[in-house]
């Protein structure tokens, strides 16, 4: 008869209870360098300078001005990046991410949602509050297109300012991996020169404003007959040239990239939705919901737009009227200026930077049916090494699980993932990698759940 | 037909569900006093760091248990009845089996030094002692971690990202070198000192003494010298969890003793994973003591519990490690010193902000195991070059076709491939 054991922890820790999963508080406050304590200076002194001159300052409007507000505050931004992540050990220091708050749904990410998701409503539909904030750029917009600047202009510039310097923090965050630098440096790059500079460049030549990396469906109106017939008949063939792009971009270009490719060419490498999603959205990947659920609603709202949009456009074309309006101008509200602007990027601190992409994005929705269908890019597993950690499916930003492939040694084709390779990145056992040679024979699942 | 599992870690949950989709009607019951659901121990260092939240260290929805209709019971056994076949809890009625697996794990190493009871001395093994490490390490600054090993260099990275200066006293020369051949062990060494880890090697716990609070507030250390900390961490290895078998007629040598289907001397009573050791006819008896071995011997003694043949087979054996920055795989057999017969051939380069290798080991004209650092090999690819006896020559010529590093990463078989062709040269031209 054997005597009964003690029990054997002096911790019963009930986790589903406790939430456990913070066994500490928050990390004590870091003691920061010079480096750091010069570059949050300058950070400081660009943001109180943007401050004063919203308030009235007489150097608001003139290329002092506009120099010392935001884009000193950027430099200052950017430099602290680089001060930072030096002081930090080598590696993806993902430390604290579940327990700062604005990395997990606290206080100060509540805030930024709603300024964020408010300045997007003022921008979109209230753009006379903007007018101190717009001329503040006048400078820098009668130097590229020769005219002062408007909503659209600062929304740009502010655009590819954010993208600019969160592009330093990604590029700083993933120093050690050549494939995040590489596609860092070609959003900030398309951001930059393709939708900004040259469509600015080109208004101030007199010649249409092209936007050569965005075309139909994510550019909604890109194939309404109202644009197609206006860019046709502008003086100087740049106009044809466009429509002609578009058309192949769209029906040619698309197809055959992704199909070497997969997604991946135009969602995290060209598209400015991806671009911002990348660097200032980087630190919110791990919000994005892995549910089957979110799965589900997933499919139906994508196709749901896509379907939408493709009615649109042919109704226009095919039976123009009072409908076909209609269908365009909400969709223009609903889809291209609620779904796509304020929700896709104000919700960034709530739901993630993807928000857009995976719910609704048609450009994206074709793409991934392409992906899903005929592409060679998949990312591969490595036999038995997953030990089912969770970093992959925690920083997907798509919100795919990608563990539950990885632990079962499966391939994963998905038509959501953007190919941003995170997940490869962040894996401790070097278990994925992303693939776009020609399809090995595929390897089994080692167990079957 | 009610099966009975004890652990809900890898071997545990893996044999549970095997059992389930073997029997669609057998009753299957999961206990496991540390947490309600399986969860990735391996993962416990990022939730300590606060990269995940515990949910994220789930590999299975909560959902999943109910619709494979499999009980869990969160409660600690106390006593295993074997006459009645029966479990008796901490809390709440004993569970009967008909058949019982234990799937208790490891628990970290204790060798009764003078002081390992005090306040502030834990190992890291569960959930429990992650709590406790968070108590721990509040308002601390040194802490002591005892033992060169994975989870010693894991639990001091954990440290240090709270803050605390942490000495690490290992008991090898050289880092790890009782795993690692002396090159790799070498860079690793060098890896943690550049860290800023405080390495003491060749040097062991002696006795940790306690303050005036009662709490650990320094250690001796082997060689004499007194390391004031209040956080001491003993990762000297682990040992088969066979606490359960005490007073039992089950045999135990090292861990439970099963034969190759995983079954104990006692009828209906089973072990898999870290707490099993397997005895085999004509060879050592092994004790496996990692995640995919735990996954392997879980998924045979299912099977053979619902009633199928099985027999498990280690395999060509692999594994992988993160060490801070620095990713390890390692496939085939490389011990830590060259067998007669062997030859080793080792390529290392500085690399970003560290140094990066790799190790091949050939004998009897055939490569035996693989050893990389800081670069990533294709593990069915090694596992077929292995299995296959293929030639260091062929491995050479077809390296590439292993690699798995992520795309626009700088290549290195045009370093590696001349570099080892000369050290095979080397090797045969002495011979």
């Amino acid at each position: 008869m054997s005597r009964p054991l003690p029990v054997v922890a002096t911790f019963v820790v009930d986790e589903e209870r406790a939430g456990f999963g913070a066994p500490l508080e928050a990390p004590p406050p870091r003691s920061l360098d010079a480096a750091e304590r010069a570059a949050l200076a300058i950070f400081g002194l660009g943001c109180l300078s943007l401050v004063v001159q919203l308030a009235g300052a007489s150097i608001a409007g003139t290329w002092p001005g506009l120099l010392s507000g935001l884009p000193l505050a950027a430099l200052g931004l950017g430099l602290y990046f680089r001060a930072s992540f030096r002081a930090a050990p080598p590696g993806i220091r993902h430390d604290d991410v579940a327990r700062r708050g604005i990395s997990s749904r606290g206080v100060t990410a509540w805030v930024l949602g709603v300024v964020l998701t408010g300045f997007y409503t003022v921008l979109y539909w209230f753009p006379s509050h903007l007018e101190r904030a717009t001329a503040l750029v006048d400078p820098l917009a009668l130097a590229l297109s020769g005219r002062p600047a408007d909503g659209w202009f600062l929304y740009g510039f502010l655009y590819t300012l954010a993208v600019s310097v969160f592009g330093v923090r990604a590029a700083m965050k993933y120093r050690h991996n050549r494939y995040q630098l590489a596609r860092t440096a070609s959003v900030v790059f398309f951001q930059l020169g393709f939708a900004f500079l040259l469509p600015q460049l080109l208004k101030g030549l007199r010649r249409p404003e092209l936007y050569l990396t965005y075309f139909w469906p994510l550019k909604y109106d890109a194939l309404f007959p109202s644009s197609v017939k206006a860019l046709w008949q502008t003086p100087g063939g740049l106009g044809m040239f466009m429509v002609v792009w578009g058309a192949v971009a769209t029906f040619v270009a698309t197809p055959v990239l992704t199909y070497f490719y997969g997604k991946r060419w135009y969602c995290s490498w060209v598209c400015g939705c991806g671009g911002l999603a990348e660097t200032a959205g980087d630190a919110f990947r791990q919000l994005s919901n892995k549910s089957d659920r979110a799965w589900t609603i997933e499919r139906w709202t994508i196709h749901g737009v896509l379907v939408l949009i493709v009615v649109t456009t042919a109704l226009l074309w095919l039976a123009p009227g009072e409908l076909s309006n209609t269908l365009a101008r909400s969709y223009g509200f609903w889809i291209g200026a609620l779904f796509s602007g304020v929700i896709g990027v104000g919700f960034y601190p709530l739901l993630g930077s993807r928000v857009w992409c995976r719910f609704g994005c048609p450009m994206a929705a074709i793409l991934g049916l392409l992906q899903r269908t005929v592409s060679r890019f998949r990312i591969t597993t490595n036999g038995g090494q997953c030990m089912s950690c969770g970093n992959c499916s925690t920083f997907c930003e798509m919100g795919i699980d990608v563990r539950a492939y990885a632990q079962r040694g499966e391939d994963i084709v998905r038509a959501s993932c953007v190919g941003c390779g995170v997940c490869a990145a962040v894996c401790p056992r070097g278990v994925l990698r992303l693939e776009s040679g020609p399809a090995k024979a595929p390897v089994p699942p080692v167990t079957l759940l | 037909m009610h099966v009975v599992v004890v652990g809900n870690g890898i071997a545990g949950v893996t044999a549970a569900l095997a059992v389930r989709r073997l029997q669609p009607t057998w009753q299957v019951t999961l206990v496991s006093g540390e947490s309600t659901h399986h969860y990735s121990r391996p993962a416990l260092m990022y939730l300590f760091m606060g990269h995940m939240r515990y949910q994220d260290l789930k590999p299975y929805p909560d959902a999943l248990w109910q619709e494979q209709r499999i009980t869990l019971r969160r409660a600690w056994v106390t006593r295993l009845d074997l006459e009645g076949r029966r479990l008796e809890l901490a809390e709440g009625a004993p569970i009967a089996w008909d058949r019982l697996l234990l799937a208790t794990g490891s628990r970290p190493n204790l060798f009764g030094w003078p002081g390992q009871e005090l306040p502030g001395v834990q190992g890291l093994y569960d959930l429990g002692d992650l709590a406790r490490l968070g108590e721990n390490v509040r308002g601390a600054t040194r802490a002591v971690v005892v033992g060169g090993g994975l989870i010693g260099i894991e639990l001091a990275e954990m440290l240090h990202s709270r803050g605390l200066h942490v000495t690490l006293l290992a008991r090898e020369r050289s880092y790890w070198d009782n795993v690692l051949p002396p090159e790799e062990s070498a860079l690793v060494t060098r890896l943690v000192r550049a860290a800023g880890f405080d390495l003491r090697l060749e040097t062991e716990l002696k006795e940790v003494v306690a303050g005036p609070d009662g709490r650990a507030a320094a250690v001796v250390t082997s060689r004499g010298e007194r390391l004031d900390c209040s956080v001491v961490g003993l990762t000297a290895g682990v040992r088969p969890n066979v606490e359960l078998a005490r007073g039992t007629t089950l045999a135990v040598g090292r861990g439970l003793l099963v034969d190759r289907s995983l079954r104990t001397n006692v009828p209906d009573v089973f072990a898999a994973g870290d707490c099993a050791e397997l005895v085999r006819p004509g060879e050592r008896n092994l004790v496996q003591q990692v995640w995919y071995t735990g996954k392997q011997q879980g998924e045979c003694v299912g099977r053979v519990i619902a009633g199928e043949a099985c027999e498990h087979e280690p395999g060509i054996w692999f594994n992988s490690a993160k060490l801070l920055d620095l990713e390890y795989q390692t496939y085939g057999t490389v011990l830590p010193s060259p067998q007669p017969g062997e030859t080793r051939l080792w390529w290392e380069r500085p690399d970003g902000h560290g140094e990066i290798g790799l190790r091949l080991v050939v004998r009897d004209g055939a490569v035996t195991g693989f050893n990389a650092l800081g670069l990533r090999l294709r593990h069915r690819v090694c596992e077929r070059w292995i299995q296959e006896r293929a030639s260091p020559l062929h491995v050479l010529a077809h390296l590439e076709d292993a690699h798995f590093d992520p795309e626009l990463f700088r290549r290195h078989e045009a370093e590696i491939v001349p570099t080892l062709l000369a050290q095979l040269d080397l090797t045969r031209s002495a011979a």
